[in-house]
This record gives structure tokens, sequence and C-alpha cells, in this order.
């Protein structure tokens, strides 16, 4: 059996993937956290109970409606996305202009809101999600063996983080963005709908999480809490990118996901620290962040 | 937070307000010596445990403008090692309080050095994910006990002398380190060295540029803020016979912020206030069918959105309208 560093290859590539696959995850949510912070200027805790609540979309969309998971993929997100528009309209527009740690206690409050109300609902336990028939099974792909589904995760992240970084970067509503973003008074004078361009925004970057709420739901259990431990990983992710670059936040995302994969290999102990610890290397050696422009 | 911090009078000067701050602080001290006569003594110590905690974290927030949310760390650090002083080492109760404080100042030397480093938004983003490491440190560790946590602390003798098995001996103990802990932070805030961290959270670009050292007075507060937290978490380890996983949590982290801010932010009064709200809800929720984390949650954003100088605050506002 071929090794690397005494480790199986099949292992190694396993864990790899296991890692590409967290990395999709962290690269979706920082993505949707970087976008609404360049905007609103808000770091937004609710992310991780609005990726739960796509998982839970999806779930009970197909229990109680039989809607399947391709449908599920477009209205979990939508779905998720009107809650954001109303929790921006009702609430966070209220806190413009104010310190932006109060948006991160209103998000922090409202994650508690969701998240207690499904563990009320559902209990602590998760609920399976079978993948799509389409995406069942795997193929062998000679050094490893390689569950669809799972590949499929990875290409849908890459696809839409893409998407997301082209949407901002190369077109002219993107280009819009990031003007109110450098100057709002402006760019409002100029007569483009500035209050709306918020509130797209912040849908927007709620529906990423969504998105990969669904993604999340046929590999994790569809359960209350799945959001919330990840959205503090999601946060050191964020702190070792630095917000200021949209790229940076995907690129991050994917990096330590696949360093966690590793560690996962080579020293299964220190997995669930490693991040934190990378942050805290980050945070001596450069500490506006690896794609950070200071403050 | 600037916009809801209280701002005291120049030092030395009493003004109108200072005097009201005292009567209502001898009210407290009145209220507390009475209190275990007609009320429960164990929920009358967590609620200092939790105030003194709150009180602890709000010299960060209220004085320094650092919103730390990982405070959990602190306070679990004290518990479990004051649990470990007293169950394996049978040291003086005293003394595991004190250990439990030295414990949390010194992980506060480490998260403080890291996350000072940053500010605003990243500051509270860098404690939370550290304190989640702390946390799972913690779970891994043989030190902790796991999921199992350390149980059957012994309350044991205070000074050789007095038994803490006594509940009004066990009151007492507490009672007096929370008061000295309160006096503590009250003497910081209204110090020199007070003043500093006050200018600092005003404005920070003029206190460097009148040539203080900036980051020094942040990680003194930090530690400062992180021994204390240490110490109501050895106190709480004692009174409760326990320390487990549930003290290092970021909900831990979350429901400290939430009883200061319930309180008011940059009050001394406001985390004592907070914590009998938060703790006499889940006391009084805990009977019902209904999930604690909803209710929370809901009064986080009622704070946010409606009241955000906190219950002390608000009042001393509407005082000083009047006055």
């Amino acid at each position: 059996m071929t090794t690397i560093f005494g480790v199986p290859t099949a292992a190694l590539y396993g864990q790899l993937l296991i890692g590409l696959i967290n990395g999709s995850f962290y690269a979706l949510l920082s993505l949707g956290l970087a976008v609404i912070f360049g905007m609103l200027h808000v770091i937004n805790f609710a992310h991780g109970a609005l990726y739960m609540l796509g998982a839970f979309a999806a779930w009970l969309a197909l229990t109680k409606f039989g809607v399947n998971y391709w449908a599920a993929l477009a209205l979990a997100p939508l779905a998720v996305a009107i809650l954001g528009v109303i929790i921006e309209r009702t609430t966070l527009r209220r806190l413009a202009g104010l310190d932006p740690l109060y948006g991160l206690l209103l998000t922090f409050g409202l994650s508690l809101v969701i998240e207690g109300m499904f563990r009320h609902w559902y209990g602590s336990s998760g609920q399976p999600y079978a993948p799509p028939p389409q995406l069942q099974g795997g193929v062998n792909l000679g050094f490893m063996f390689l569950p669809i589904y799972r590949g499929w995760v990875v290409v849908a992240s890459v696809v839409v983080c893409f998407a997301t970084w082209f949407v901002i970067e190369r077109t002219r509503l993107g280009a819009y963005l990031r003007a109110a973003t450098e100057n709002p008074a402006l760019v409002q004078a100029f007569g483009i709908n500035v209050p709306l361009l918020v509130t797209a925004t912040y849908a927007g970057g709620v529906a990423l999480a969504g998105f990969a709420g669904v993604l999340a739901a046929p590999i994790y259990q569809v359960s209350p809490l799945m959001g919330s431990n990840l959205i503090i990983v999601v946060f050191a992710v964020v702190v070792v990118g630095g917000m200021g670059s949209i790229m940076g936040a995907i690129v991050t995302g994917y990096m330590l996901g696949v360093l966690e994969g590793l560690t996962k290999v080579y020293y299964p102990q220190a997995s669930a620290i490693v991040i934190f610890v990378v942050m805290a290397i980050v945070l001596l050696v450069r500490p506006a962040g690896l794609f950070g422009r200071g403050e | 937070m600037t916009a809801t911090t209280a701002s005291t009078g120049p030092a030395g000067v009493s003004t109108s307000g200072e005097t009201w701050g005292r009567v209502a602080a001898a009210g407290l001290v009145i209220a507390l010596v009475i209190a275990p006569f007609g009320v429960y003594p164990v929920f009358l110590m967590k609620l200092m445990c939790f105030a003194l905690f709150a009180a602890a974290f709000n010299l960060l927030i209220g004085y320094v403008g650092l919103l730390s949310f990982g405070h959990a760390a602190f306070f679990g650090t004290g518990a479990y090692i004051s649990a470990h002083a007293a169950k394996v080492w049978h040291l003086d109760p005293l003394l595991c309080v004190v250990l439990g404080g030295i414990g949390g100042g010194a992980l506060g030397v480490l998260i403080g050095y890291l996350a000072i480093k940053r500010k605003g938004i990243y500051f509270s983003m860098i404690t939370l994910a550290l304190s989640q490491m702390v946390f799972f440190i913690a779970l891994q560790s043989p030190f902790t006990g796991g999921e199992d946590g350390i149980q059957g602390v012994p309350r044991g003798t205070l000074f050789g002398l007095i038994d803490l098995n006594r509940p009004l001996a066990m009151y007492s103990f507490v009672l007096v380190i929370f008061l000295f802990g309160m006096f503590a932070l009250w003497r910081i805030v209204n110090s020199p060295f007070g003043q500093i961290l006050k200018a600092i959270r005003e404005h920070e670009p003029r206190a460097i540029s009148l040539g203080y050292d900036v980051q020094r007075y942040k990680l003194i507060a930090f530690v400062i803020s992180a021994g204390l937290a240490g110490v109501a978490g050895g106190v709480k380890s004692l009174v409760f016979q326990l320390a487990s996983l549930t003290d290092i949590t970021w909900q831990m982290s979350g429901e400290v912020v939430l009883i200061t801010l319930l309180g008011g932010i940059g009050t001394m009064l406001g985390p004592v206030i907070g914590a009998l709200i938060v703790v006499t809800l889940e006391n009084y929720l805990a009977a019902l069918d209904f999930p604690v984390t909803v209710l929370i949650g809901g009064i986080f954003v009622a704070c946010v959105l409606l009241f955000r100088r906190g219950v002390v605050g608000e009042v001393e506002h509407a005082m000083r309208k009047r006055g």
C-alpha cells in the first residue's frame, strides 16, 4: 500500500475530500459574511442559524410537501432570502449609523430565537436527508473512492462562489454595490436606490447561507444546532482572510478546510482547534489578515 | 458603544448622580445582608456569581469599549481550577478562589494579547473564536473531566475554622468576595487608570497622541477583567460544587453579554440588576415548557432595538434629564 509520511494514500485523499467539503461550507459562509459586512458594516451572527434554516427548509419541503432536492436547492435559499429581507427591513435598518457592535448583538439575539424555536419543535437530534437519486453511489477513481454527492458539493460550491465573485467584481450591478460600499451618499445622489441595494445585499448574503444549508443537508444531519458551532469557525476564517476581498474570503475558506482535513490525518486531536491556532498565528504575523487592507 | 455609556464627573468632584449611586450601593449591600433570611441562599449566591462575572465583563465593554464575546473561557477556567484545587489538592476555599482568579487572568494575558491586535467587530470575533478553542481543549483534556466535568467539589473549611457546608457561612463567604470584587472594580473605574481607559473608549487616537501606551492599558484592563471573571467562576464551582462544560460554552459568553446589556453597559449597578433579571427569569422558566434561549434571544433583540442604555442606564438618563 502506498503511503505518504506514514499515512495510507486512500485515507489521506479521503480526509482531503472531507477537508474540501468543509472548506466549501467555510467559503460559502465567509463569502456571505464578507458581502454583508462590506455593505452593511454588520457581522451577521445569524448566518449560522440561517444556514440551518436552509437545511431545515429543504428537509421540511421534502417530508411535508414532497418537494425534491433540486427544487429545494432553489426554493430554500429563496425562503431564507425573504426572511433576510424581513430581518433587514424591520430590525437591522434601524441600527444604521450606530456602533457596528449593536448589529452583532442584534443578529446574535436573532440566532438564539431561531435556533431555540427549532430546538423546541424538533429536538436536538439530527434528521436524515437522503441525497437525490441522481447523485447517490460513488465512483472509483483508482486512487480513492469518491461518493458522487460529495464531489457535487465541491463543484456546486466552487461554481456559486465564482458566480458571486463575478457578479460583484465584473458586472454593472456589482459596480453599483462596490460604489455604494465606498460612498453611499454619492451613489444615492446619482439616482441609485441605495436602501434597496442594502436590502438586496443582505438577502443575497443570507441566500448563500441557505444554499450552503441545502448542500449540507445530505452530508451532515439536519439539526437545529448545525449552524451555531460552524459559525464560530467561520468567524475565525474571516479573521484569517480579512473581509476586504471577496476572492480572499473564498480562497481562505477552502485553504483552511483542507488544512483541517490534513490535520485530521496527521494529528487528529488538534483538528478541532487547528483553524483557531492558524488565526492566532496570523494575528501575530499579519494582524490585518491574509487579504485584509487594514482598518 | 460610546453612545450608551454614562459619563461620570471629573475625579474627586461629587455630583448628584454619584450621591444617588452611593445610596443605591448602600441599599444593595443592606438588601444582600438581609436577603438570605427571606430568599433561597443558593439563588442569591448564583445571582452574585453572575453579577460579579458581568461586572468584570462590563469593565471592558463599558469603560474601554471592547466587546469580548469569549468571557466564558475565563469564567470556566476559573471554575475548573478552583474545583480541581478544592477536590484534588484540598486547599483552603479562599485560596481555591484566588487560584481560579489567577488562572483566569493568566489565560486573559494570552487571549488578550492576541485580541487587542484588532478593534471593534474583529476583537469580538477573535475573543469568540479563541474561547471556542479553549472549549475544545476543555472538552478533550482529562483535567476537566470532559462531558462529566468536575463533580462533588467540597466547599471545605475556611481558614480551617469555618465550615462552609453551613448555608449561612457559605453565603457570607460569597457575599464578602462579591463585595470585594465590586469594590475593586469601582476603585479601578474611578482611578486615574480608569480615566485613561475611558479616554481610550472615547477617542483612541487622541489617547495615543497624548502619549499613553494604549495597547498596554487595554491588556491590563483585559487581564483584570479576565481575572475577576475567573474569581466569579471559582466561587460558582464552590457554590454548586460543580465545574462543567456549561461554564465555558459560547452560550455562557452570550449570557454575560446579555446580563450587562440588559442592566446597563458602563454602569456600576447595571450588571447586578441585569443578573437579577436574567437569573430570576431562568429560574421561573425552568419550570415552564418555554425554551429559555428564545426568550433570551428575544430580550437581546428588544434591548438593542428599544433600550440600548439598559435598565440602570435608562434610569440614570431619565434622572439626569430631570435634574
